[in-house]
């Protein structure tokens, strides 16, 4: 019996044990009802779940316990003996809950009780998926920082890991090169990419807020900014198709014009492009913090005379700076995270220069190329991709943490 | 300004409210250029896309010979091989045996040519059509044997090793899975989560927590997920690489954040009053949510959710590390079977060199945004049609 076989058995069968058990338990509420000539305490319904509940909850947590059981390799149980223990467990269930059903049970208080812990269970979810991307990219990272120091890692100016295969192989010793994983020129690539990106984004999405915010009027904001979103929801991977069919090219004739080299896979198309791929969320957090600045902090620099530019210049962006200044952080760390548009557009050689015209690479690029190789999983070549993926799992948090202070600092001040 | 100011005005004055015109200006040349970007970026992808539509097709002569049943090439004139489809080809052995009749018979027939043809007729140059070939279309073209059809192929058949025969079926139905799968486990798990932050959590340790987290969740990058995906569900749970399971688990996980926060903003938007109304009835605090907060806020639910959807289906980078980039030439028929998405079909086909595969991307990429666009579209008209007023 196959996995799927078994889920299927599992669910087709609990599925109508559970129907039935919420109708006989109902059905034993009304009679008691009936004979005793009690009112009961809770809706019929409310003994239905009852019953529900205890025929699903035992056979639904006694299948959990055998998958996690499975999962860590402590034991198994043939799958019939799954299905029987389950099934076996949840009628067990039922009769102790049809044992319970009175008159005077309290079913709704049981039941909510039930649903309460239920609705936890699913908030505590969103705990475990935190826990399992920082689990599973730390596990992987300790494997790789067992052959590579950490130390090369961060500060090593070399990317060469074309032998790293042979460690695995158990020949690291034969004559050839160890395998080089020094990431500053990933780091350098990602952080040019992410300047020029920002260079773009941060002034077409301020003035486009401020214009917005200040000037525009109530039905052309409402038409200007579902417009400016329609940029946020257009596919990375089609930005990435744009820049390196269209841009690129551009960008290599233009330099050549200008009597200037230039790769096909030069940091500026790829910097360009996620550039207009962020302006929507400069644009509209700005927005927003813009519009939160009180009316009376306008009307009073306006009572002197100002003009509504210096208004805006002097009054209403610095109070609303440590929003926008948030925004851009947010922005910066979706650039660093953005991976389809540099895949397609920027270069696979890891390059140390300035030159945004030279092909450079990044590391969500290097953790593409390193998971979509041929190579062993254990592979230092492979593990490399959490390596990266710890790096900017940390530059994520970190640059989320700060902007989330310093907009409950800016709200605390206008609220 | 009223028009007593205007009168006496010194060049200071003037001066500044040249300024305050440029600083108005910079505002409309931003907006602008966002703008110009979008019309320039349409037009672009749209011109790329059209010719994908149709395909050339060129009339022969085709000999049912009982020598076609081993080799195909002898069904039309040797000098039209490289001008036919190959895989239009390879489809004739099949075909004879079906219907064994047909052999001895000949045939006029209008057949699917070459890619490297159908990119000469549309005028690309660099098609890779040898010149002694590029003579026999230029003659036939004459004769009125070459014409242009709509691409059904695209949307009817998988991806191919052949671009003239690649479409976007398969990637569609691996689509569909997907994401039936993220909606089947994000959407419950998503509103059950925001109806106890809203409520039922009380102001605790725990729910802050989990409050920080949600908001930290959904900004981290998409490939993390893709690495969470790899190192848990397929490394750990053993679910099959490249899987629509895998993929949908991975992105439920992607699109819970957007889920919940768009759910908590539609559950805070009804009004304390109907709550305290259905407690005064009597009702407990599950009946209430269950039979009113609920239902009131489900325009909210349902333009996150669909958001969400939105933004799932665009998504190519997790799943790409848990390898739904294969070359997938049959639509799956189980959520265990290996898969490609509309996005990742892009993408593979956008790493292939022959023109022929770079216009099937963008015709692929004018289907994906099509639906996106449809699918923000349908979410916006829910808000403003659905959405209430207190």
């Amino acid at each position: 019996m196959t996995t799927a076989d078994l889920f299927l058995w599992f669910f087709g069968g609990l599925i109508p044990l559970s129907v039935m058990a919420f109708w006989i338990a109902r059905g034993k509420a009304l009679s008691v009802e009936s004979k005793t000539n009690a009112r009961l305490h809770s809706r019929p319904g409310f003994y239905g779940l009852y019953g529900l509940t205890w025929m699903a909850l035992p056979a639904l947590v006694a299948s959990l316990l055998f998958s996690v059981a499975h999962l860590f390799r402590l034991f198994d149980v043939p799958p019939t003996m799954l299905l029987a223990t389950a099934f076996g467990l949840g009628s067990g269930g039922l009769w102790f809950a049809l044992s319970q059903i009175k008159a005077d049970f309290r079913a709704r208080q049981a039941v909510e009780k039930v649903m309460r812990g239920l609705l936890l269970t699913a908030a505590g979810i969103s705990i475990l998926t935190t826990v399992g991307i920082v689990l599973s990219v730390i596990f992987e990272s300790i494997q790789f920082f067992k052959v590579i120091s950490f130390w090369d890692f961060i500060t090593g100016t070399q990317w060469q890991p074309d032998t790293a295969f042979l460690i695995g192989a158990g020949r690291a010793d034969e004559n050839v090169a160890p395998p080089l994983f020094g990431s500053v020129p990933i780091f350098a690539g990602t952080l040019m990419i992410t300047l020029i990106a920002m260079l773009v984004a941060v002034p077409i999405g301020l003035f486009s807020a401020i214009y917005m915010s200040e000037y525009a009027s109530h039905t052309a904001r409402g038409r200007l900014k579902p417009m400016l979103e329609i940029l946020a929801g257009i596919p990375t991977v089609v930005y990435g198709f744009f820049a390196a069919i269209t841009i690129s090219p551009l960008v290599v004739d233009i330099a050549h014009a200008m009597g200037l080299e230039a790769d096909y896979t030069n940091a500026l198309a790829p910097g360009l492009i996620m550039g207009v791929m962020i302006i929507p969320f400069i644009s509209s957090l700005s927005d927003d913090v813009i519009r939160a600045v009180p009316e009376s902090l306008r009307d009073g620099s306006l009572a002197l005379g100002t003009t509504k530019a210096e208004t805006i210049r002097h009054i209403v962006l610095p109070a609303a700076m440590p929003g926008i200044v948030a925004a851009c952080l947010l922005a910066v760390s979706r650039a660093i995270g953005e991976t389809m548009i540099v895949v397609m557009a920027a270069g696979l050689r890891p390059n140390l220069t300035a030159n945004p015209l030279e092909g450079m690479t990044t590391v969500t690029v290097k953790i593409v190329e390193a998971l979509t190789g041929d190579q062993e999983f254990d592979s230092a070549f492979t593990l490399s991709a959490f390596a990266l993926g710890l790096v900017l799992l940390t530059a994520t948090l970190i640059l989320n943490i700060i902007s989330t202070i310093v907009v409950r600092k800016f709200r605390q001040q206008y609220e | 300004m009223s028009n007593f100011m205007n009168t006496g005005k010194n060049p200071r004055q003037k001066q500044r409210e040249r300024a305050d015109t440029r600083f108005r200006l910079y505002g409309l040349t931003a907006l602008g250029l966002a703008m110009a970007f979008l019309v320039f970026f349409f037009i672009d992808i749209i011109g790329q896309a059209i010719p994908a539509f149709h395909v050339t097709e060129v009339k022969v002569t085709v000999h049912y010979s009982d020598a076609v049943k081993s080799n195909y090439n002898k069904a039309i004139d040797h000098k039209l091989r490289r001008i036919v489809s190959r895989g239009w080809l390879r489809a004739l052995p099949a075909q004879l045996k079906a219907h064994p009749d047909m052999i001895g018979t000949s045939a006029e027939l209008w057949v699917p040519t070459d890619s490297r043809v159908d990119q000469y007729i549309k005028g690309h140059d660099g098609n890779g059509l040898k010149p002694k070939y590029q003579h026999i279309v230029d003659a036939m073209q004459k004769d009125g044997r070459v014409r242009q059809v709509f691409n059904t192929g695209f949307f009817t058949s998988g991806d191919s090793k052949l671009p003239e025969q690649a479409g976007i079926l398969a990637a569609a139905v691996g689509s569909v899975f997907t994401l039936l799968l993220t909606m089947l486990v994000a959407v419950p798990i998503g509103v059950m989560t925001a109806i106890y932050l809203e409520e039922f959590a009380e102001d605790s340790k725990l729910t802050r927590l989990i409050e920080v987290n949600i908001n930290n969740l959904a900004a981290i990058p998409s490939i993390l997920y893709g690495l969470l995906g790899l190192a848990i569900f397929i490394n750990f749970m053993g679910v099959p690489r490249s899987s629509a399971l895998a993929g949908g688990l991975t992105l439920a996980l992607m699109t819970l954040p957007i889920i919940i926060i768009a759910t908590r903003a539609a559950l805070r938007a009804v009004p304390e009053s109907i709550r305290e109304a259905a407690y005064g009835l009597g009702a407990s605090s599950l009946q209430t949510v269950w039979h009113h907060v609920l239902p009131l806020a489900m325009p909210g639910i349902l333009t996150g959710s669909i958001i969400g959807l939105a933004q799932a289906m665009g998504e190519t980078a997790p799943l790409i590390i848990i390898g739904m980039m294969a070359y997938i030439p049959e639509p799956p028929t189980s959520i265990l079977d290996a898969a490609t998405v509309l996005p990742a079909q892009v993408y593979t086909w956008s790493t292939e060199s022959l023109h022929g595969y770079t216009e099937r991307t963008a015709a692929g990429i004018l289907v994906l945004l099509t639906v996106l666009l449809s699918l923000n579209a349908i979410a916006v008209t829910l808000r403003n049609r659905m959405q209430q007023h207190w």
